[in-house]
C-alpha cells in the first residue's frame, strides 16, 4: 500500500504517445508546438520545462522549414513523435526534405560575442540551443527521409 | 506584430503586444522595430513583458534591431518572462543588452 502511494507521488502520470503531422511552414510549426504542449498537459510540467520543450522543438522544426524545405522547394511533411520514458521525453522528428549537409548535425557551438558591434551575430543560435538543452541528439538519413532523435530530461 | 511606442523624456518605450516573437513573425518584428525607432531617441526600452516565447529567429531580429539603431544609441530590454530570459541567458546575449526585470527598473536606471 505504502509502496504504491510512493510511486504515485514520485512519477508523473504517463502521457500518451503523441504524434503530430504538419506540412512545413513557420505557422504550421507554431500549431504543432501548441498541440504538443496541450498533449503534455497531464504531465503537469513547470514553466521551465515547457519552455525548454517548446524552444528545442521550435528550433528543430524551424530548421527543417528553413533548410530541408527551403523557399523554392515544395513544402513537405514534418512528423513529430513524443514518447514518455524514464526521466523525460524522447522525440523523433521526420521529414522528407533535403538532407543535412555532410550527413551530420551542426556541432552547435556558442556564438562568438567578442566581436565588433556591427558583427554581432543575428543567427546561428538554433543548433547551440538544441545541443545545449537536449541529450543524445542523433541524425540519420533513412530512405530519402531525415530522422532526428533526442531526449529532454524532466525533473519529477 | 503590434508594437506600441511612448516617449518618457529622452527615453522611448516600445512595448510588444504579441505573445510570440518567433520565426513566423521575425521579419515583421524587425520591420516594425525599424519604423518604431526611427525618431532617434538615444535610449529605447523594449518592453517584453507580454512576450511568452522567443526562438532564435526572434532573438536574431532583436539583435538586428539594435544594430540598425547604431552603436551611439542603446536598446535596453525589460520584463523578460521565464522562457525569453532563458534564451538570452543561454546564448549569453544578456551580456550584449542591458536587461531589466521590469519596465519600471529599466526606467529608473535610465531616467534623465
Amino acid at each position: 500500500m505504502q509502496h504504491s502511494n510512493a510511486r504515485m507521488v514520485q512519477g508523473p502520470p504517463p502521457a500518451t504517445h503523441v504524434h503530430i503531422s504538419i506540412t512545413s511552414s513557420e505557422y504550421a510549426v507554431r500549431d504543432a508546438l501548441s498541440r504538443l504542449l496541450d498533449a503534455l498537459q497531464p504531465l503537469m510540467l513547470d514553466v521551465e520545462e515547457t519552455g525548454t520543450i517548446e524552444l528545442v522543438l521550435a528550433e528543430a522544426m524551424n530548421n527543417i522549414v528553413e533548410h530541408a524545405y527551403p523557399p523554392g522547394d515544395r513544402p513537405g511533411p514534418i512528423t513529430l513523435t513524443c514518447t514518455p520514458e524514464a526521466g523525460g521525453l524522447r522525440f523523433l522528428i521526420k521529414d522528407t526534405g533535403r538532407p543535412m549537409p555532410n550527413g551530420v548535425t551542426p556541432i552547435g557551438l556558442p556564438v562568438d560575442l567578442s566581436v565588433d558591434f556591427n558583427e554581432l551575430p543575428e543567427g546561428g543560435f538554433g543548433w547551440f540551443l538544441i545541443q545545449d538543452l537536449a541529450r543524445d541528439v542523433v541524425y540519420h538519413r533513412v530512405d530519402d527521409a531525415n530522422q532526428l532523435t533526442f531526449r529532454l530530461c524532466l525533473a519529477g | 506584430m503590434e508594437l506600441r511606442s511612448q516617449q518618457d523624456g529622452t527615453v522611448q518605450i516600445v512595448s510588444v503586444h504579441n505573445a510570440r516573437i518567433d520565426a513566423a513573425v521575425a521579419i515583421e518584428f524587425k520591420d516594425a522595430m525599424r519604423q518604431a525607432t526611427e525618431s532617434g531617441s538615444p535610449t529605447v526600452i523594449l518592453d517584453l513583458s507580454e512576450v511568452d516565447f522567443i526562438d532564435s529567429s526572434g532573438l536574431g531580429a532583436i539583435v538586428a534591431s539594435m544594430k540598425h539603431m547604431g552603436q551611439d544609441r542603446s536598446l535596453v530590454l525589460a520584463g523578460l518572462t521565464p522562457t525569453v530570459d532563458k534564451v538570452f541567458r543561454l546564448t549569453r546575449m544578456d551580456s550584449v543588452f542591458g536587461v531589466f526585470p521590469t519596465l519600471q527598473t529599466a526606467l529608473d536606471a535610465h531616467a534623465a
